[in-house]
């Protein structure tokens, strides 16, 4: 049977950079296209791999921040300086360039149209990329169900896809929060903190029937909420959180 | 636990591309009982140590080593000591 693909495995496919996009100074997206790619579900990502000449090969998982869509997907990328992988994505790889990817990948960290809410996502720094996904399909489904971002960044100039949450916030279904936790303009109005549970009990509001909470970004922020979340009465089950890990790039 | 595991754990998700290579199935989705505490539930809940040469998924409750996989060159080795029994739904 070698060599035979068995349906149901995932099999390493080429997909081809059609365009890539500067988000932020530290992240970028590249926008794939592969004929075999046959979509995928908000919230799930792709392994990604790179053989070097002599053959050492180095692996990492990225999020799809993208809308399901066929022989297609985004994914977001945050350059983490002496990483393995991730400098090659944002410096080197250019439209036209191939990269070999796995996925789509995980049936746990999902959600789509279908699955209702109220919805509460919260994101640390480059842990939106999945719940992008989330609010991509939530306005292409045109979902009204209720649904809240709380997403935290270092800085104003730190925030991916800031131009188009303000666009997607023009829906009064959806409120998206910020909180700025190393710097913010004169101005900002916002929380300048780490979420903490005063925050989360300010934006959350009351827990209702039917309450999902996504919550994806570095190891420490993930727990923090999650544990939180339980103390406001969310079921565990009714949490899923995608932890992104300190390092790794 | 050192201060640095409990920063460097991810979710059983993490271990899915690794794990579809054995399962036919989504693996995050494969339920599991912890040998450990019996808590049951998704791969995709237990907590993952070590991405880089394979994965150690731990229970979330107990922190029992329910499934550790090591992969190295052309050979997957799989360790399921620490579940009791693992179930998938199948589709018709």
């Amino acid at each position: 049977m070698a060599g035979t693909a068995v349906p149901g495995r995932l099999a390493w496919q080429l997909a081809s950079v059609a365009a890539k996009r500067q988000e932020t100074p530290r992240v970028i997206s590249l926008r794939l296209e592969s004929d075999a790619w046959a979509g995928h579900l908000p919230g799930q990502h792709v392994d990604v791999r790179l053989t070097a000449e002599d053959g050492y090969q180095a692996q990492r998982s990225y999020s799809i921040s993208s809308a399901p869509e066929p022989g297609v997907l985004e994914l977001t990328v945050e350059d983490i300086p002496d990483g393995e992988v991730s400098p090659y994505l944002t410096e080197v790889l250019q439209p036209a360039d191939r990269l070999e990817l796995r996925g789509p990948i995980g049936g746990y960290f999902t959600w789509t149209a279908a699955d209702g809410g109220p919805l509460l996502l919260v994101a640390g720094g480059s842990g939106v990329a999945p719940l992008m996904s989330m609010l991509r399909e939530r306005a292409a489904a045109g979902s009204d169900v209720p649904t809240t971002l709380l997403y935290s960044s270092r800085s104003w100039d730190e925030i991916i896809y800031r131009e188009e949450l303000e666009r997607l916030a023009a829906d009064p279904t959806l409120r998206i929060v910020h909180t700025l936790t190393r710097s913010h303009p004169a101005d900002w109005a916002g929380y300048t903190r780490r979420i903490d549970a005063a925050m989360l009990a300010e934006v959350a509001g009351a827990l209702l029937p039917g309450s999902l909470a996504y919550v994806c970004g570095p190891t420490r922020l993930v727990e923090q909420v999650a544990t939180d979340l339980v103390t406001r009465g969310y079921p565990p089950a009714a949490i899923k959180t995608e932890r992104f890990g300190p390092t790794g790039g | 636990m050192a201060e640095h595991e409990r920063d460097t754990r991810l979710d059983g998700n993490a271990a899915a591309g690794l794990l579809s290579t054995v399962f036919r199935c989504e693996p995050s989705e494969v339920m599991l009982i912890c040998a450990g505490c019996g808590a049951d539930g998704p791969m995709g809940a237990l907590l993952a140590y070590g991405m880089e040469m394979g994965a150690v998924l731990r229970c979330p409750v107990c922190d029992t080593a329910v499934l550790r996989a090591g992969s190295a060159g052309a050979m997957l080795w799989l360790d399921v000591r620490g579940a009791v029994s693992m179930r998938v739904t199948i589709e018709h």
